[in-house]
């Protein structure tokens, strides 16, 4: 499958008005950005409805997406170009059911003229960001929670239910009640052996899961996060409750993207609240069941048997997730009594892997590498867990019952950490020396 | 309040803070897998397993905090209005659950002191039109609890059903202007 990639600049180019149309000033970042789409100021708490740019749906929720749209709105969809129709919540298909409601859902893709990534391509958000789909200032809206994902460029991006995503494919826009701001403001020099999952997590933790209901997290201070770790911190917003998650535009966003010059951080912007993360007093950590906001040092957990261990996800299943892996494992192997699974997030993550080793590396550990997708994170299928099992996973969910049984634990945890855990068969800490 | 009318009212099902889409609906139930007939019959299926085979329509549910968070599945509250929910009292909702609830045109109240007020297995008749949910006592009394008004916004949307039934009608969505031509 060829793979777009940004233009001869090496920046994916904006696609919106330099000059907003309206003034700004004082405005957040969610709020400057429904403004210029809606053409007027507005604030928070205003009712919008904006052109969408993007819209995306999963296999689990396109067919019932599709079929409002047939059989309740007319069947027209008036951008199908903006259309992206993802296969991956369950890919390969597990049963007839699936490979039936798939096959549907291609057909209807096809007819539509929708772009359609098929099995095997990867997950959703990691196949619109590599794709360019997702862009500074833009509205994308998705049929997954983690939608919230697409924040890490600065796009707008919110997860929706079926009936919002078949109205935005037809009617080309979305209500939304313009949010609140609480913003995160992130000082201090990273330790080495704390991930931006540990940030990420910490941020859930210190809002609580709920801390950002309805609210557009705005994060400010991540200038030394990859563009990778970005996508952590932007993913995991919505475990806060948050509408987006917004990582304020800097000069390494601008090296990859063109980004519209009204898209700042405006420093006398009116915010519900602000947190400050002193990232040198941080550590790795933990999400413990059964919930995300539940989160405590990793130390305080040494030694838990852990019976699988899952890399992957839209949180952390690329390339720079599995390196931390690999250079975890290189050399070792995954403790009798546990199993590894490795998931990459996306095809392209899968040929970076193979191309520069890091697959060889982690398959003579013992891992299972499994096909590009979302893998067992919501228990469907490729590594669901019996009752009483343990696993440490670098997902975004520890709900009971989240990846299979009930009766099973899931604790949320980095890359790194995970990979100690593989080779430990409890949960365990990277060595020192080894940076998360 | 003949002892009759109070058995053959509805009940209340309290769950506490939290509860999330994969508690009301989890994830390898989703209609896609089981199929669109039977995937209601798991709604919570892992937290309060009796709950499919017993719940009657016009049944209120009370939830504590951030009801509904987690995944943007429709089909989770799409469970619940096929087992006929009447509505849902929560301390507060979860944002896209919330959104989703609306789009069904499932009643949802951000309403503390109800919740408060409201014990599991409570004897009750919803009165939407009215307002309020009715209580009967263990001796035929009957007592009233007001539900909180529904704001502007909201009230739009439900007085044509949905969202999706306002749009059919009218072209636009609530709030907005009237479209010109070019959509």
């Amino acid at each position: 499958m060829t793979m777009a990639r940004p233009a001869e600049a090496g920046r994916w180019p904006s696609t919106l008005p330099n000059d907003p149309g309206v003034d700004l000033s004082g405005l957040t970042l969610a709020e400057r950005i429904l403004s210029v789409k809606a053409g007027r100021r507005v604030r928070a708490g205003e009712v919008v409805v904006v052109p969408v740019d993007q819209v995306m749906m999963v296999d689990s929720i396109a067919p019932s997406a599709l079929r409002i749209v047939e059989d309740e709105l007319g069947g027209v969809i008036q951008h199908p170009e903006r259309v992206s129709v993802v296969v991956d919540h369950v890919a390969p298909a597990s049963n007839v059911e699936v490979a039936t409601t798939q096959k549907r859902v291609r057909t209807v893709a096809k007819a539509k003229g929708l772009r359609l990534f098929d099995v095997g391509r990867g997950i959703c958000h990691q196949v619109l960001m590599e794709e360019g789909l997702a862009r500074p200032g833009w509205v994308v809206v998705g049929s997954d929670s983690h939608s919230t994902t697409y924040g890490a460029v600065c796009a707008f991006g919110t997860g929706m239910g079926a009936t919002d995503i078949a109205l935005a494919m037809v009617a080309g826009r979305t209500w939304f009640r313009v949010p609140e701001t609480v913003r995160v403001r992130l000082t201090g020099q990273r330790p080495p052996d704390v991930s931006a999952k540990d940030v990420a997590l910490e941020i859930v933790h210190r809002l609580t899961a709920d801390g950002a209901t309805y609210a557009s997290i705005e994060i400010l201070g991540a200038e030394a996060f990859g563009p990778g770790e970005r996508i952590t911190l932007a993913n995991l917003a919505v475990e806060a409750g948050a509408k987006v998650g917004l990582v304020a535009p800097d000069e390494e966003l601008r090296r990859r993207y063109q980004v519209p010059s009204w898209l700042t951080v405006d420093d006398a912007a009116e915010v519900a609240t602000t947190i400050v993360i002193d990232l040198t007093q941080l550590g790795p950590v933990l999400s413990v069941p059964f919930q995300v906001d539940n989160v405590q040092p990793v130390r305080e957990h040494l030694g838990v048997h852990v019976d699988q261990v899952f890399v992957g996800t839209c949180t952390n299943g690329r390339l720079e997730d599995l390196h931390q892996v690999a250079r975890v494992l290189q050399g070792r192997r995954v403790a009798d009594g546990t199993r590894l699974l490795v998931i990459p997030a996306s095809s392209q993550v899968l040929q970076d892997a193979l191309a520069d080793g890091t697959i060889a590396t982690l398959v003579a550990a013992g891992a299972s590498i499994g096909v590009p997708g979302c893998g067992p994170c919501m228990g469907r299928h490729m590594g669901v867990l019996a009752p009483g099992e343990v696993c440490v996973s670098t997902s975004n969910r520890n709900f009971m019952g989240r990846m299979g049984s009930p009766e099973a634990r899931i604790y949320l945890a980095s890359p790194a950490v995970a990979a100690a855990t593989a080779a430990a068969g409890v949960v365990a800490l990277p060595d020192e020396g080894v940076p998360a | 309040m003949s002892e009759s009318a109070a058995s053959s009212a509805n009940r209340v099902w309290r769950f506490g803070d939290a509860v999330n889409t994969d508690d009301i609906l989890p994830g390898k139930y989703a209609p896609f897998m089981v199929g669109e007939d039977v995937f209601q019959s798991y709604a919570f299926a892992h937290l309060r397993p009796e709950f499919a085979g017993e719940v009657r329509p016009g049944d209120v549910l009370v939830g504590g905090r951030n009801w509904g968070l987690g995944s943007s599945r429709e089909y989770a509250p799409q469970a619940l209005k096929l087992l006929g929910v009447g509505a849902i009292v929560a301390r507060s909702f979860a944002r896209i659950h919330y959104r989703n609830l609306l789009n069904l045109g499932i009643p949802a109240f951000t309403a503390p002191g109800l919740v408060d007020a409201l014990d599991d297995g409570d004897r009750v008749r919803l009165e939407l039109d009215r307002g309020r949910i009715v209580r009967f006592s263990d001796d035929g009394a009957e007592e009233s609890l007001a539900l909180p008004p529904v704001p502007d916004f909201l009230q739009e949307v439900l007085s044509e059903g949905s969202v999706l039934a306002f749009f059919k009608k009218h072209g636009r969505f609530p709030g907005e202007a009237p479209q010109d031509a070019s959509g």
